[in-house]
C-alpha cells in the first residue's frame, strides 16, 4: 500500500497488521531501525525498509545478520541518544533474550513491534504468545493487541510511554501472527503531522554522542550495587501504570480510541466472564452478545497491558464476578496453569470476595479458535456457577483427546 | 546529560558509600550509567586476588615485559624501573609472572595472606609452579 493513502487521515484504510504497524513505524520516524526478518513480522521489515528506500522516512536502516544484533544495534543507538526501533517472532525474540534484559537494565525507551508465533520445536509459524509470554520477566512493557487497529495506536502510544521521564523502559507491542498480522481489516489511521506531534522529539536522559560530557554506560554492578538498579527498573515499571493512562487519555483526544489497562466487556453485572488476550476477544465477544441475547450474564475482560501487571485494578474488576475462565495461549507446561491464570489468581487471592475460577490453554501453534469453543467455556462456567465447584482447574481447549 | 549526584561523586573519588549503608535505590542514577568516564580506577578489585605477584629487585632486569602484559596496569613504574605492584587493581592473574623471562624470575606468585617472611610457603609454591 502507498503512503498518500495515509496522509489523507480520518478516513479508513484497508491494511493487514503489519501494513498498519509500518505505517505507525514510518509516522513515529525513528532516527534509527535495526531489524532482521522473520515470518510473521517479514512484512514489517520488508515494508519498512521500503519506506527508506523511497526517502519517506530518513531513518537510518541497519539490515543485520540475525536479532541478536538487531536488538544490539538498536541497544547501541538508543544509548547513543537515537529514538530506535525494531520488530520480531518468536525464535527471533528468544536470539534476542540476553539483549531484551540489557535493553530494560540500561534503561532504554526502544519499541519493538512482536508479532506472535509459537516457538520451535516442533517448529511451527503461526500463532501463540509463547514467544512474549516468556519474556514477561524481562523489564519490557506489553501491550497487546486485539486488531489492526490497536497495534497501531498502540505502537505510537508505546513511544511516548517508553521515553517518559519516569519510566525510560522498553516496549513491546503485540499482534497475533498472521490472523492480525496478514488479516486485512479497516484501519483509521492518524495523519503523519499528528503522530509526528505527538510522539514528538526524544529528550534522552543520557547520550553516548555527548564528548563534552563523557559517560559511562554498562559498568560492572556487583553485590553492593545491582539490587539497587533492579529495584529502580521496579520502580519504573510501577511508574509506568500511571503513564499508560496519561497517555492514553492524550492519545484519546488526539484520536477518539480511549484505551485503558484493559478492557472490560459487559463485565458491570457478568456472573461469569472470559479473561483473554489479543484475537480471540473479537471471537469471545461475539459469544458475549448472543449469550447476552438469551439473558445470560455473560462478560468478558481483554488485557491490554501484561507488563506491569494491572493486578490492583484486575481484582477490583472480577471481585464481583462469580466465575471467571482464563485463557492463555501459551502454557507454563505444569505449573499453576498459564502465565495469566497464574498472575491473575495471584492478584485475586487477596480479594474479599474470589471468583471459582478455572484456565483454557488454547490456540497452541495457530490452532483455531472458533464461536463453538468459547461457547464450551461458557457452558462450563454455567456448570461451575451451578454447582459452585471447579471440575478441572486446568484445561486444554481444542485439542484432540 | 547524565546528573552527577552525591553518590556518584563518592564512588568516584573511590570512597565506598554503599559499604557505609549509604547509596540507596533513589540515589543512584537510573541504568548504573556513571557521570564522567575513564573511572575503573575507582573500582578496587585488588580483593579478587588469591595470588599475589612478589618482585624481587634482586632479579629484576626491567625489561617492562610484565609491565606491558598487564591487563590491569597494575605493574608500577618509576623512571623506567619496576618499583612495585598496585595491589589495590592487582586481580592476581599471574601474567606478569608468567611472562618474565624465565632466566630472571624476578616475579614469585604467593598465596595471598602468606607472609613475605614465610619463605618456605613461598619456596614451595614456586617449586610447583616450576614443574609444571
Amino acid at each position: 500500500m502507498g503512503n498518500s493513502a495515509l496522509n489523507e487521515a480520518v478516513k479508513s484504510v484497508a491494511l493487514t497488521g503489519n501494513e498498519a504497524v509500518a505505517n505507525a513505524m514510518r509516522q513515529v520516524h525513528p532516527d534509527v531501525v535495526a531489524a532482521y526478518p522473520i515470518t510473521p513480522q517479514t512484512e514489517i521489515v520488508q515494508i519498512f525498509s521500503t519506506f527508506v528506500a523511497d526517502g519517506l522516512v530518513q531513518t537510518e536502516f541497519v539490515p543485520v545478520e540475525s536479532e541478536h544484533s538487531a536488538m544490539s544495534a538498536t541497544v547501541g543507538a538508543s544509548a547513543a541518544g537515537a529514538r530506535a526501533m525494531t520488530a520480531t517472532s518468536a525464535n527471533g525474540l528468544a536470539l534476542m533474550w540476553e539483549v531484551l534484559y540489557i535493553a530494560a537494565g540500561l534503561r532504554l525507551p526502544i519499541v519493538m513491534p512482536v508479532v506472535n508465533r509459537a516457538l520451535s520445536a516442533p517448529i511451527n509459524i503461526h500463532c501463540d504468545h509463547s514467544d512474549t509470554m516468556g519474556a514477561r520477566d524481562s523489564g519490557w512493557i506489553q501491550l497487546y493487541s486485539e486488531n489492526a487497529q490497536e497495534a497501531y495506536d498502540n505502537v505510537i502510544q508505546a513511544v511516548r510511554i517508553a521515553e517518559h521521564p519516569e519510566v525510560n523502559l522498553p516496549v513491546m507491542v503485540m499482534m497475533d501472527g498472521f490472523i492480525i498480522s496478514h488479516g486485512m481489516e479497516n484501519v483509521y489511521p492518524l495523519a503523519d503531522e499528528e503522530v509526528r506531534k505527538f510522539v514528538g522529539e526524544r529528550k534522552p536522559h543520557y547520550t553516548l554522542l555527548d564528548a563534552d560530557n563523557p559517560i559511562t554506560v554498562g559498568p560492572l554492578d556487583l553485590q553492593d550495587f545491582y539490587f539497587e538498579h533492579r529495584r529502580q527498573q521496579a520502580e519504573a515499571m510501577f511508574n509506568a501504570d500511571k503513564v499508560v493512562k496519561e497517555v492514553a487519555d492524550e492519545f484519546a483526544k488526539l484520536s477518539g480510541r480511549q484505551y485503558d489497562f484493559f478492557e472490560a466487556y459487559q463485565l458491570d453485572d457478568a456472573e461469569m466472564a472470559i479473561v483473554v488476550i489479543g484475537s480471540t476477544a473479537g471471537t469471545a465477544k461475539y459469544v458475549v452478545n448472543e449469550l447476552r441475547a438469551k439473558g445470560v450474564k455473560a462478560g468478558l475482560l481483554k488485557i491490554r497491558m501484561f507488563r506491569p501487571f494491572p493486578a490492583a485494578r484486575l481484582r477490583e474488576a472480577l471481585t464481583n464476578v462469580p466465575a471467571v475462565a482464563v485463557m492463555d495461549r501459551a502454557d507454563s507446561l505444569a505449573a499453576c496453569g498459564g502465565p495469566l491464570f497464574g498472575d491473575l489468581r495471584a492478584a485475586l487471592y487477596s480479594a474479599g470476595k474470589r471468583p471459582l475460577m478455572n484456565n483454557y490453554i488454547y490456540g497452541l501453534g495457530g490452532r483455531d479458535v472458533t464461536l463453538d469453543h468459547i461457547r464450551t467455556v461458557y457452558q462450563d462456567l454455567e456448570e461451575m456457577l451451578r454447582t459452585g465447584e471447579v471440575k478441572r482447574e486446568i484445561n486444554y481447549l481444542g485439542v484432540r483427546e | 546529560m547524565v546528573k552527577e549526584t552525591k553518590v556518584t561523586r563518592e564512588i568516584m573519588a573511590g570512597d565506598q558509600p554503599q559499604k557505609r549503608g549509604g547509596a540507596n535505590w533513589r540515589d543512584l542514577p537510573a541504568g548504573a550509567v556513571i557521570a564522567g568516564g575513564a573511572n575503573s580506577a575507582a573500582f578496587e578489585t585488588g580483593d579478587w586476588r588469591t595470588l599475589k605477584p612478589v618482585h624481587l629487585p634482586e632479579r629484576c632486569i626491567h625489561c617492562l615485559l610484565c609491565w606491558v602484559f598487564c591487563p590491569d596496569m597494575a605493574v608500577i613504574v618509576e623512571d623506567g624501573r619496576v618499583v612495585g605492584f598496585d595491589y589495590k587493581h592487582c586481580k592476581g592473574c599471574g601474567i606478569c609472572a608468567k611472562e618474565c623471562p624465565s632466566k630472571v624470575n624476578a616475579i614469585d606468585m604467593v598465596p595471598e595472606g602468606a607472609e613475605d617472611a614465610d619463605r618456605s610457603t613461598v619456596s614451595e609454591y614456586r617449586g610447583k609452579e616450576k614443574s609444571r
